[in-house]
């Protein structure tokens, strides 16, 4: 466990009430032992999940995905079948668990609200300028509003990059508050783009600053940006989450997102998952992979389980 | 000089897939005439079909000017290698590769066609590659190219088992400089009883060559599993090797797509 000292523990974090104070809190943070953490995931790497542990791990997968389309040639119609596969994804196999959430552009939203009625299934939407982050706060904030207003429970934000290198974490941290209150009663995930943070130090701050700020999930990239998502970096962000509920007893979710095409990178992810902050993140509410390929490889092993021979592409639908 | 005892360089005999020499997933290997050679297990079938599947697009989408250059130069490099393969048969084995090579542009013609129609189009039948092809290997070194050539000369790729290890990877040797794409030839050595029902049930295996299995037993059921995705299937049989071919074993990997094209007065 991170030993924090008692000049931090003091805080339900007024360390953010100034530019210094948080510049001193965040830089006051341990260093992250880079040999250390890749090792670590190598080593989690090699666990051999077999029969009805994977199987389990496989259905635990597909409840966690966020089904993401993100692309400038999304159409209303790609968009409702990308719905209608989240709700079964395996049309064939009645058992197959739908996925966690859909993720959209804004202005997608409406068209998959309607098309996710009364699933139950999340709906989220990316904003604040996704996937740069570079506009104006006014727009950010009419973006967030906008797609709540539209039917989104769930807001995928993307951190000031811009500001966070250049060292003006109070403005990031403001920026990350004011879009949690233009979400109202959605879920918040604070996307830190840790391809672009550079340094894994980086990253653990970025967690911690996310997470001072009100973030209810903290997402690694934006799948726009190589490297995204990565074990290591997956893994500092699961310790900031423990250290942090260790610190102020709130629950914070965890969503690697981009670069997870394989049903056995995945099942790498739940293991970690399980080892780092334990078996309460192993549930959709707390873990989330972002992935859109990633579900048709999960689709194929698990029909490989249940027919007893290996299925191929041919017989899921592309998107 | 006194002459001075070598240390003997042994060599393992590795799987051929994705252009590749991989060791057996499984970590297993097997004896060939005195050789250490690896034992194939299911993980590296299904490795090879994805490997194989990967190649499809690029090696079907070339031309059959360039694939027929590629088998020429596959019997370029067995020409040099002769006396790595057993005598009796390299020569058949080379001339076969060439006779192949031959092919490439002119299967279309002889098995497409251009059909006339009553009205003002084009019609025009051309045939075009399976996809992925399991093919199990008779264990005669000229049988064996003879079933692997066919297979690839119109645009397939292939996964190959074959029990006769030695030859198979030296071949891939061969294969391996003679600018074939990886991926299009992978080859497992090790039991066909092993390996054989997870191709043949595989969703992503199109075709399946059943020369070369020796159990008639086994043959009928891979041919039951592949019924499940209706594979294209080449049936048991022990041909002599040394016969003219005929194009039967290119044809059975050939659909023919038929397009209408207007004729634009």
């Amino acid at each position: 466990m991170l030993a924090l000292n008692s000049r931090t523990t003091k805080t339900a974090f007024d360390v953010a009430s100034s530019d210094a104070a948080l510049h001193r809190f965040l830089h006051g943070l341990p260093g992250v032992d880079k040999v250390g953490a890749e090792q670590r995931t190598a080593a989690l790497s090699t666990r051999s999940i077999k029969t009805t542990a994977k199987a389990y791990a496989i259905d635990l997968a597909i409840r966690m995905v966020d089904l993401t389309t993100l692309e400038g040639a999304d159409t209303p119609g790609k968009v409702k079948a990308l719905c209608a596969k989240g709700r079964h994804p395996d049309p064939a196999d009645p058992t197959c668990p739908s996925v966690a959430a859909i993720c959209v552009y804004p202005s997608m939203v409406p068209t998959a609200a309607a098309a996710l009625k009364g699933s139950g299934i999340h709906l989220a939407s990316v904003a604040t300028a996704f996937p740069s982050g570079q506009a104006p706060m006014a727009v950010k904030l009419y973006d967030t509003s906008a797609a709540v207003d539209a039917g989104a429970d769930e807001i995928d934000m993307v951190i000031n990059r811009g500001a966070f290198l250049a060292g003006r974490y109070l403005e990031v941290y403001e920026e990350i508050v004011a879009i949690k209150e233009a979400c109202r009663s959605a879920h918040l995930k604070v996307i830190l783009e840790t391809g672009e943070l550079v340094t894994y130090d980086n990253v653990r701050r970025a967690s911690w600053l996310a997470m001072i700020a009100g973030a209810d999930f903290i997402k690694t990239s934006t799948g726009k940006v190589t490297p995204a998502a990565t074990l290591p970096v997956t893994l500092i962000m699961l310790e900031a989450v423990r250290d942090y509920v260790a610190e102020t007893s709130r629950k914070v979710g965890v969503k690697p997102a981009g670069g997870i095409r394989t049903t056995k990178d995945a099942i790498k992810y739940l293991v970690m998952v399980n080892e780092t902050v334990g078996e309460g993140w192993l549930d959709p509410d707390w873990f989330r992979f972002g992935a859109s390929t990633l579900l048709n490889d999960l689709l194929m092993q698990r029909t490989k389980l249940a027919t007893g021979h290996y299925a191929g592409p041919d017989y899921f639908t592309l998107d | 000089m006194p002459s001075k005892a070598r240390v003997a360089v042994r060599k393992t005999y590795k799987l051929f897939i994705g252009g590749a020499f991989p060791r057996s997933e499984s970590g297993r290997t097997f004896e060939v005439d005195g050789n250490n050679v690896a034992l194939a297990s299911r993980k590296d079938a299904r490795d090879a079909v994805l490997a194989a599947r990967a190649a499809f697009g690029k090696w079907a989408g070339a031309t059959a000017y360039n694939r027929g250059q590629i088998l020429y130069r596959a019997a370029e490099m067995l020409e040099s290698r002769r006396g790595e393969f057993p005598a009796e048969e390299v020569d058949d084995a080379v001339d076969r590769l060439v006779w192949y090579a031959g092919w490439s542009d002119k299967i279309a013609q002889v098995y497409g066609s251009a059909n006339p129609v009553a009205g003002p189009y084009f019609n025009i039948s051309s045939p075009e590659p399976t996809g992925v092809v399991a093919i199990i290997a008779p264990s005669s070194f000229l049988g064996f190219v003879s079933v692997l050539a066919p297979a690839i000369v119109t645009g397939n790729t292939c996964v190959v088992v074959t029990p006769a290890a030695v030859d198979a990877i030296t071949f891939a040797e061969v294969l391996a400089t003679s600018d074939l794409p990886g991926g299009v030839v992978n080859i497992l050595t090790g039991s066909v009883a092993e390996v054989a029902p997870w191709l043949a049930s595989h969703d992503d295996v199109n075709g399946l060559d059943l020369t070369g299995v020796d159990n008639a037993e086994l043959a009928l059921t891979l041919e039951q599993s592949a019924a499940g995705t209706l594979k294209r299937i080449i049936r048991r049989s022990s041909p002599k090797w040394t016969d003219d071919p005929g194009i039967g074993r290119m044809t059975a990997f050939l659909e023919t797509k038929t397009v209408w094209h207007p004729k634009g007065v």
